[in-house]
């Protein structure tokens, strides 16, 4: 099924999790956040919170800034 | 003291605009800062975790900031997402009304501080330096009030140094100096008005020498802050000899 990952379109399996979505998208990255369709996912939610076709999801991380 | 925390140093730096880690390092070092902030993005744009090392390394605190927020649900969700990403309840909150200035919409930022507060957040808001607002923001329980001296990256240091003065009147919560500051003697000023801190990032960042522009920032936060305990002169309009007239000779 499609999603949308961080504005882009992604293929994603019919199954996929939040979880398995950010191990795909956050190579490298430790400290990730993720909004689905703008809610906060909690890192302890991830692995429970199955995706749907047309979600929109965000994974965010640190950068530098003021 | 800031939200409940006790920092030596009254120097907070932000890492946007930084050329290198290693520059980073360095200029967090020669600052002395205990707080630096940091921001979220999506993960193809962000650094690598090698950045939050380094500061980690240096023992500084992070305080996430919340810019690009156009509006109080953007700055409250990006609050909540910093919160997860850095574990900190911290957040400096900017709420920005115009792309050319990035002066604060000061409406909704008003409404994101009420939420976060309400959300238990330590919030910093950013904010112009009308004194009215601030106590606003203040009463809201924002546990820092944080004026421009001047639009952000601009450089031209402390516009309206009588407002600032009143502002810091006007609240019981610390105020923090952020925005505008372009070399030492603004820093300066900013801790003589009465200031608590001073938070400044393009000004080290972007300076050509950024590990030294770093340490003038925190002598200049030192010395301002010294000359303001120590209550400057009056003002006169002329001079007031300080060589006594009394046994001048005849010549």
């Amino acid at each position: 099924m499609q999603v949308t990952v961080n504005g882009a379109a992604a293929e994603v399996a019919d199954d996929a999790t939040v979880a398995e979505l950010v191990a795909a998208h956050s190579t490298g990255h430790d400290r990730v956040a993720v909004a689905l369709n703008g809610d906060v996912v909690p890192r302890t939610g991830w692995a429970q919170t199955p995706l749907t076709a047309g979600d929109s999801v965000e994974v965010l991380a640190p950068t530098a800034g003021g | 003291m800031l939200g409940g925390e006790t920092f030596t140093s009254r120097l907070l730096l932000g890492t946007g605009g930084v050329p290198s880690l290693e520059v980073l390092e360095r200029a967090v070092r020669a600052s002395g800062t205990q707080l630096v902030t940091v921001a979220l993005r999506r993960v193809e744009a962000s650094a690598s975790g090698s950045m939050l090392e380094v500061l980690d390394r240096n023992g500084v605190r992070l305080l996430p900031n919340t810019a690009g927020c156009r509006t109080a649900r953007e700055a409250v969700l990006t609050s909540r997402l910093a919160r997860e990403a850095f574990g900190t309840s911290w957040v400096k909150l900017e709420v920005i009304g115009d792309e050319r200035t990035l002066l604060p919409d000061v409406v909704e930022l008003l409404d994101a501080a009420e939420q976060l507060v309400a959300e238990d957040f330590t919030v910093l808001a950013y904010t112009t330096d009308d004194p009215v607002l601030g106590r606003r923001l203040a009463d809201a329980g924002c546990a820092a009030v944080m004026p421009l001296g001047s639009p952000i990256g601009s450089g031209l240091g402390i516009r309206n140094p009588h407002n600032i003065a009143l502002l810091r009147e006007a609240v019981e919560v610390p105020v923090v100096l952020d925005a505008g500051i372009g070399t030492a003697s603004d820093a300066a000023l900013a801790m003589e008005l009465g200031c608590d801190a001073v938070l400044l990032a393009s000004a080290v960042t972007r300076a050509r020498d950024p590990e030294r522009m770093a340490l003038a920032m925190r002598q200049a936060v030192e010395g301002g802050r010294l000359a303001r305990g120590a209550g400057r002169i009056p003002r006169r309009w002329h001079a007031e000899a300080s060589t006594p007239m009394h046994g001048l000779p005849e010549l």
